[in-house]
């Protein structure tokens, strides 16, 4: 038992740190500290400074210019990240496509489309919820037909993640309707200026606009988008989802939301004193500090778990499940802890001396109604615990 | 980073498991946990003679081990086996006597029994409450006050006690026939005492000990927290056992969905639980030893709670039985939040750290 980083990693770790100080822009890191959504071109800078770094593609392998971290490198650098409140990179190519095309795609496809991702040519998003296939993810409808050269394809995708943005979505589609469901399901690449592709914006709960629902009518795409085999699309799906798992617990942005609720908590006045001590207040906060302080140790044991057996087990829904709700708890204690002054919608009181608390606070409302969703997507909590009791459990 | 156990370690592991799974299932420790001494004295011999105690103890203590880990794979054993001797005494009296230099021996060859009186009536937790207190007379001291629940106090031969010193607090040796020690059966199994000191004499051990009593109490917590993530891996493991045996409405309950939720988050607060603990373990000893044994105890309350009254629930009727193992898990689960700090306690204990 040990529970320091070796020497090496502490290296790796002060090497991370160096090269955020130098490069990651303020105007990108106030932005995200602040809270609010950030632009694209805030989101394709980091990208590009990281890519021209090395330092983008962590987790692909080395040959097709992955870094060779180790799953315990790859959690510096993400709390390294959060430390420095750099911007999430934005997975769906790097962390979602990529590796499936490593995986799955044939060597044009990895030699055409992965120099792209990179580069950021390509941005990508993620065509895998429908309406009516959500938890139920297998029962999708939206429907590839070959036609001579190509795929039609027709249907509708929902919750797209910056779909608004993406050049190219990877989608799962229903390739044969009279199989097991999930027998006929295909992964097909779709250029998003196709003809019959159609992007409308869905207005999040906060007032954001984050995801989208995609329309298929007619979609003509080239038969050499698919990956892998035909009808093989489910293999996919599953190993996208739980292949890579670093991270998955939150940690560092939930040690980013500590800091802020104390901060918060102790300039904000309570009855004639700061309202970090008033009791009730205090003990929240440490439960969930306490929670989280666990949650750092299970996680370097599932990582060190990993890193052992080369692939991370089912425990990483654990992870998820108590990772989303040690961060949902401290959402839910930092807006409490403003009060009223949670209240004004972002932007309007954010003038001079009406402003009621930093700019950091601004936000503080429309990030707790967000995460919300962190508890819902990639496969709800109940979804996580129906694959526990699977897998781990055998009940 | 490794959180592998050391090659020894893990041979440790192996041989009490093995002990305490052949000498004692858990049939036998129901038989002897409940009855007068509240122990069994045959087995208690034989770990000794294993070397449990070594393993509690630094080699410059005359040990051969005594950190964090080493007293948590012990007490792991112990709590898979609900074992019930007193071995958390002689743990938390090899710190301080450790920390006064002073020989430790007979208590790690077993020849002395050692229990440590801190908790009273009006201060079960709080240190600074303590009213015990110490008079010097002649050469030595003599002692007054109740000591209340002294864990293994019903079979031990001195009592280690935390009393009123001079400015601070010192800690005194006591040996038990000379003071009025009352000995009973507990909820959970094992033995306590009430110690009642009235011009008692006593040996003083080490002076200024605050700091020791402090340490012999974070350890103590390691050892429960240690022993709480043995009991409730056996009580998880038992549960989801019995959901894939148990029929109603013609199918194993374990079919349904609102019990396979609820076990998954019984085995997601028990990794907690052991992180916590793996956390508290490493920092034994250290600058922040007080704040992580803090977090462990409370986590470990909250933890215990939930895996002790589900399993009795998921069970039903049988789990509410003398005879089933898991009424005893759970009645050691529960009782164990009362020892060196509640949850409540701790949590207070964390929240301290925030205010300036």
């Amino acid at each position: 038992m040990d529970l320091s980083y070796s020497k090496e990693d502490l290296a790796f770790r002060d090497e991370v740190r160096a090269f955020l100080a130098e490069h990651l822009p303020e105007e990108i890191s106030s932005a995200v500290r602040a809270g609010g959504e950030l632009t694209k071109a805030m989101m394709e800078d980091w990208h590009a400074i990281l890519n021209s770094r090395g330092w983008l593609a962590t987790i692909w392998p080395k040959e097709f210019g992955g870094p060779r971290w180790s799953p315990v490198q790859k959690h510096i650098f993400e709390e390294e990240c959060c430390r420095a409140y750099a911007p999430r990179i934005v997975p769906f190519g790097l962390n979602m496509l990529g590796p499936v095309l490593i995986k799955f795609g044939s060597k044009e496809q990895q030699e055409h489309y992965l120099p792209r991702i990179l580069d950021g040519t390509d941005w990508w998003c993620q065509g895998y919820s429908e309406p009516g296939a959500g938890s139920d993810l297998a029962s999708l409808k939206t429907k590839a037909e070959r036609d001579g050269d190509e795929w039609v394809i027709n249907g509708q995708k929902t919750w797209t993640t910056l779909g608004q943005h993406a050049d190219w979505i990877f989608c799962l589609c229903r390739t044969d309707p009279d199989v097991k469901q999930q027998a006929g399901i295909s992964f097909i690449l779709v250029d998003m200026a196709t003809p019959g592709i159609e992007v409308r914006p869905i207005k999040l709960i906060e007032g954001g606009h984050e995801v989208n629902e995609v329309f298929f009518t007619d979609v003509r795409v080239p038969i050499g988008n698919l990956v892998g085999e035909e009808n093989k699309g489910w293999t996919i799906a599953k190993f996208l989802l739980t292949h890579e798992r670093t991270g998955i617990a939150g940690v560092g942005f939930s040690m980013q939301a500590l800091e802020e609720v104390k901060a918060i908590a102790r300039r904000t006045m309570r009855g004639g004193k700061p309202l970090i001590e008033n009791p009730l207040f205090a003990a929240r906060i440490a439960q969930a500090e306490i929670d989280l302080e666990a949650m750092k140790i299970t996680n370097l044991r599932m990582l060190f778990k990993a890193q052992e057996q080369g692939a991370p087990g089912p425990e990483t829904s654990l992870l998820k499940i108590k990772g989303t709700v040690i961060n949902q708890e401290l959402k839910d204690l930092a807006r409490r802890a403003l009060g009223p002054a949670a209240a004004p919608f972002p932007g309007h009181v954010s003038e001079g001396n009406l402003m009621f608390g930093p700019a950091d606070t601004e936000h503080n409302a429309a990030r707790y109604f967000n995460n919300r969703k962190t508890s819902i997507f990639g496969g709800s909590n109940e979804i996580q615990r129906n694959i526990v009791t699977k897998t781990m459990l055998e009940l | 980073m490794d959180f592998n156990l050391t090659e020894d370690r893990q041979m440790l592991a192996d041989t009490l498991a093995r002990f305490l799974g052949e000498k004692y299932p858990v049939e036998h420790r129901i038989k002897v946990a409940y009855d007068a001494p509240y122990h069994d004295p045959a087995l208690w011999d034989q770990l000794v003679e294993l070397g449990a105690l070594y393993a509690l103890a630094p080699e410059e203590a005359g040990g051969m081990g005594g950190s964090g880990f080493d007293i948590s794979v012990v007490f792991e054993a112990f709590g898979k086996a609900l074992c019930p001797e007193p071995v958390l005494g002689a743990l938390m009296a090899s710190r301080l006597l450790a920390a006064a230099d002073a020989d430790q021996e007979a208590l790690l060859t077993g020849a002395t029994r050692y229990a440590v009186g801190i908790t009273e009536v009006d201060a079960p937790y709080e240190l600074d409450q303590i009213a015990t207190v110490a008079s010097a007379k002649g050469d030595g001291f003599t002692l007054s006050g109740r000591k209340s629940t002294v864990y293994g106090g019903q079979v031990a031969d001195v009592v280690l006690v935390a009393a009123k010193h001079g400015d601070g607090l010192g800690v005194f040796a006591v040996n038990a026939s000379d003071a009025n020690v009352t000995g009973y059966g507990m909820m959970d199994g094992g033995g306590a005492a009430e110690v009642l000191l009235d011009d008692t004499p006593a040996t003083l051990v080490l002076a200024d000990a605050a700091a020791a009593l402090q340490d012999a109490v974070n350890a103590g917590i390691v050892a429960l927290c240690a022993e709480a993530v043995g009991a409730m891996e056996v009580t998880h493991a038992t549960t989801v056992d019995y959901l894939k045996q148990r029929k109603q409405f013609g199918i194993p309950i374990g079919k349904f969905q609102v019990l396979q939720h609820r076990a998954v988050d019984m085995l997601t607060e028990i990794e907690q639980a052991r992180s916590i603990t793996i956390k508290a373990a490493a920092e034994l000893g250290g600058d922040d030893a007080s704040r992580y044994a803090s977090m462990a105890k409370n986590m470990i309350g909250r933890a215990a709670r939930l895996v002790a009254e589900e399993s009795i629930q998921m069970h039903g009727g049988i789990a509410m039985t003398w005879e089933y193992a898991v009424s005893h898990y759970a009645k050691r689960l529960i009782m164990l939040d009362a020892q060196l700090g509640d949850t409540d306690y701790h949590l207070s204990q964390v929240m301290k750290g925030y205010a300036a």
